[in-house]
């Protein structure tokens, strides 16, 4: 409604993400307020214990984004539901997750629920089922408001329309009234992340809270988002498979593969110098918007399985640097470029200057098995046969 | 009949399809008292070797086109001409020896394989459907495994014992299997991590550069799609708004909608992509069954929000604008089309 067609980038420009200094700004770092260290979370299976997670470590800072990147399996999201506390009870968790001055772990389901919702929210893929489909979107904000507050059901809900109106939800007071399933897959999560701002927590951690939506709805959320962040000054941990969103959102950048941390560092460490082979891997796999097309290099191989991993470095059997020193023992995170610049592998330092290119070898196509494809050899199958 | 004139380059020739999916009043009569038009009138050409990269979000009628290209669906009305045959006109078994040289890969490599079967016979299956498989169907099989980068021992195990991108390569051996000329290809990387992605589109770069194969590649994904088409159209609520070459759409998209796809694409470039020009759409897609008068893009352009005047705005309330040359260099349905250099 109020949008203009060339509203700046919110981040601003590329000079005011040099951390200038300002206190308060995106992207300064404030103190710790959420620090996770040695995390670690066992599943059972028939096949053995999964290990799902092993040896997770980082420190949010007030008012930073946080992002956190991997492929499927790679315990991004299991990490941050670990510290939540919403893992089944058959997950075996060790570690701990200080919070205020407390650990998280520790503590009883009662002191756990108070500081769930109002101290630290969460957003989730799936806004259809984080929302009850038989209230009002409007009940159901009031309801987080008053879950923490005690306050009159009419602030409340007053407050939920105000709330509505900061996600830039048009009308706020008529769709306060609506229904989830009348809302689009935007708009509702649009509604969720109202619910997470209601209690002003001091973290958010959205857990890939754009992968179900369109771009055009995605970049509207992304917005909403940051809007949520500036409103609370809420610290954000950002989980995504989403290089692009990470680019754009996040001031410091977690990479993980087959339950670790493998490098991390700000957003312009991990995308212009990064250290560790699979994220060069990952960022030469990406199809270009702003470039045009050149051949990808894909990292060959496939995540190993995380029942029973192998000692050594778990991306050794797809890293093109891979020695026998690396099958000795999995490489610790240790710093490269900078101070906060970490990356687990003994062979960081000779991916200064490369590109994925460089350093991947192309797979090709089985060009003789193509030939003979080609050539439609002993099949009778040839396509100019058929007339 | 319509014909495309023989040694002319083109292969298939879609002219103003039109589909409609009927909704019907409840109860035992069930009246149509509507229709969801998801495809209205849809035109492009594929030429030999070429890669048309058909583009849109969800519900813009991408995969309903892809369906009608291959006959899956019935079209309401308009032609697709396959080498100057009408698809939409001809008989079950003429359409069947067709199906050689028209094939689909899915998206969804989990539910588009047979569970039940080996590798091997998911593969051979076209080829014995087609009577081809006992003259060296067995060597066949090895080979298009060997194309795609399997390994031919590995046709005794069950698609589930294969990694999503390993699956979606079975997809596409078995799309092979039959020597087609052209691949529809149905967000075929969408399911995939991007390391395997990356290893599928250039697998379909050299099959393509090989075999002589043209792919109609239908996808969400800008960024996949300007790395595989020669050529893009991108859809908005069944309708094609604008379409040129790889190229020339990155350049200078002209069509508020391209404009607002490209430049809602997140960059995987720190400074690049907090310093870009934003150009929003507000709203959500409005509903198929009632799409809006004249331009269709309007209830959510922001040229036409933020831009343009009242009698300028009667125009695109009043007038379906057509997907013409408009002096932007290539085709584009906007009134008011103007080049955007956003990249």
């Amino acid at each position: 409604m109020s949008q203009h067609a060339s509203e700046p980038s919110r981040a601003g420009t590329a000079d005011e993400i040099d951390l200038s200094p300002a206190p308060g700004a995106r992207g300064v770092r404030g103190d710790v307020v959420l620090e996770v260290s040695g995390l670690d979370v066992t599943f059972p299976s028939a096949d053995g214990p999964v290990r799902a997670v092993r040896g997770v470590d980082y420190a949010l800072h007030r008012g930073e984004v946080l992002g956190i990147v991997g492929e499927s399996g790679s315990g991004k999201s299991v990490t941050s539901m670990a510290v939540m506390r919403l893992l089944p009870n058959t997950a075996e968790v060790k570690g701990s997750v200080r919070f205020d001055g407390r650990d998280l772990l520790t503590l009883s389901e009662a002191e756990m629920t108070r500081v769930r919702g109002s101290r630290i929210a969460m957003i989730f893929q799936d806004p259809m089922t984080s929302l009850n489909p038989v209230y009002t979107v409007g009940a159901q904000i009031a309801e987080a408001v008053r879950a923490h507050h005690d306050v009159s059901k009419q602030a409340a809900m007053e407050r939920a329309v105000e709330l509505l109106d900061k996600v830039r939800i048009p009308n706020a007071k008529d769709r306060a009234g609506s229904y989830p399933h009348e809302l689009s897959g935007g708009m509702r999560q649009r509604v969720v992340i109202a619910i997470a701002m209601a209690n002003d927590p001091d973290v958010i951690i959205a857990d890939e809270p754009t992968t179900a939506l369109d771009v055009t709805v995605q970049a509207q959320i992304l917005d909403a988002l940051a809007a949520a962040q500036d409103e609370t000054g809420a610290a954000m941990v950002l989980i995504t498979h989403d290089l692009g969103v990470i680019a754009g959102q996040a001031d410091r950048v977690l990479v993980m593969y087959a339950g670790k941390p493998v490098e991390i560092g700000t957003a312009e460490e991990i995308f212009y110098t990064p250290r560790m082979p699979y994220t060069l891997g990952l960022l030469g796999s990406l199809p270009r918007l702003d470039r045009p097309s050149e051949r990808l290099t894909p990292i060959p191989g496939a995540p190993p399985s995380v029942v029973n991993m192998p000692p050594g470095c778990p991306f050794g059997p797809r890293c093109p640097k891979h020695t026998e020193r690396c099958d000795e023992s999995e490489p610790e995170l240790r710093v490269t470029t900078g101070p906060g610049h970490l990356a687990a592998c003994h062979y960081a330092e000779t991916l200064a200057g490369q590109e994925a290119a460089d350093v991947f070898d192309n797979e090709v196509a089985d060009h003789e098995a193509l030939a003979g494809l080609a050539a439609g050899e002993g099949t009778g199958t040839d396509g100019e046969a058929r007339a | 009949m319509t014909t495309v004139e023989q040694g002319t380059r083109t292969l298939l020739s879609v002219r103003n399809v039109v589909k409609h999916f009927p909704i019907r009043s409840k109860g035992l009569i069930r009246r149509q008292i509507g229709a969801v038009q998801a495809v209205s009138d849809v035109s492009f050409d594929i030429a030999e070797g070429e890669t048309l990269g058909l583009v849109g979000e969800s519900g813009c009628g991408k995969s309903t086109t892809a369906r009608v290209v291959l006959n899956l669906l019935p079209a309401t009305s308009g032609e697709v001409l396959y080498r100057g045959q009408d698809l939409t006109k001809i008989g079950r078994s003429e359409m069947r020896g067709l199906r050689r040289e028209l094939q689909i890969v899915f998206q969804d490599p989990y539910a588009s394989l047979d569970p039940r079967l080996p590798v091997n016979e998911i593969i051979a299956e076209p080829l014995r459907i087609h009577g081809l498989y006992s003259d060296g169907g067995r060597d066949q099989v090895r080979r298009l495994m060997q194309t795609v980068g399997l390994k031919p021992e590995h046709g005794n195990r069950y698609a589930h014992e294969f990694s999503g991108g390993q699956r979606q390569r079975i997809g596409i051996a078995r799309a092979l299997a039959l020597r087609p000329k052209l691949l529809v290809l149905d967000e075929p990387v969408s399911a995939l991590d991007v390391s395997i992605q990356a290893g599928v589109l250039n697998l379909l770069d050299e099959l393509q550069s090989e075999l002589d194969l043209s792919y109609l590649f239908v996808s969400h994904d800008l960024s996949v799609v300007r790395h595989i088409a020669d050529r893009i159209a991108v859809m908005y609520l069944g309708s094609i708004v604008e379409t040129g070459t790889a190229e020339e759409l990155f350049a200078g998209p002209a069509h508020p909608y391209t404009q607002a796809l490209i430049s809602a694409i997140p960059l995987p470039d720190p400074r690049k992509e907090r310093a870009r020009e934003r150009i929003t759409v507000v709203g959500d897609l409005p509903s198929p069954a009632n799409p809006p008068s004249g331009c269709r893009f309007r209830t959510r352009c922001p040229k036409f929000a933020n831009e343009l005047s009242d009698a300028e705005r009667t125009r695109c309330v009043e007038e379906p604008p057509a997907l013409v040359e408009r002096g932007q260099g290539h085709p584009v349905s906007c009134h008011y089309a103007e080049r955007r250099a956003l990249l």
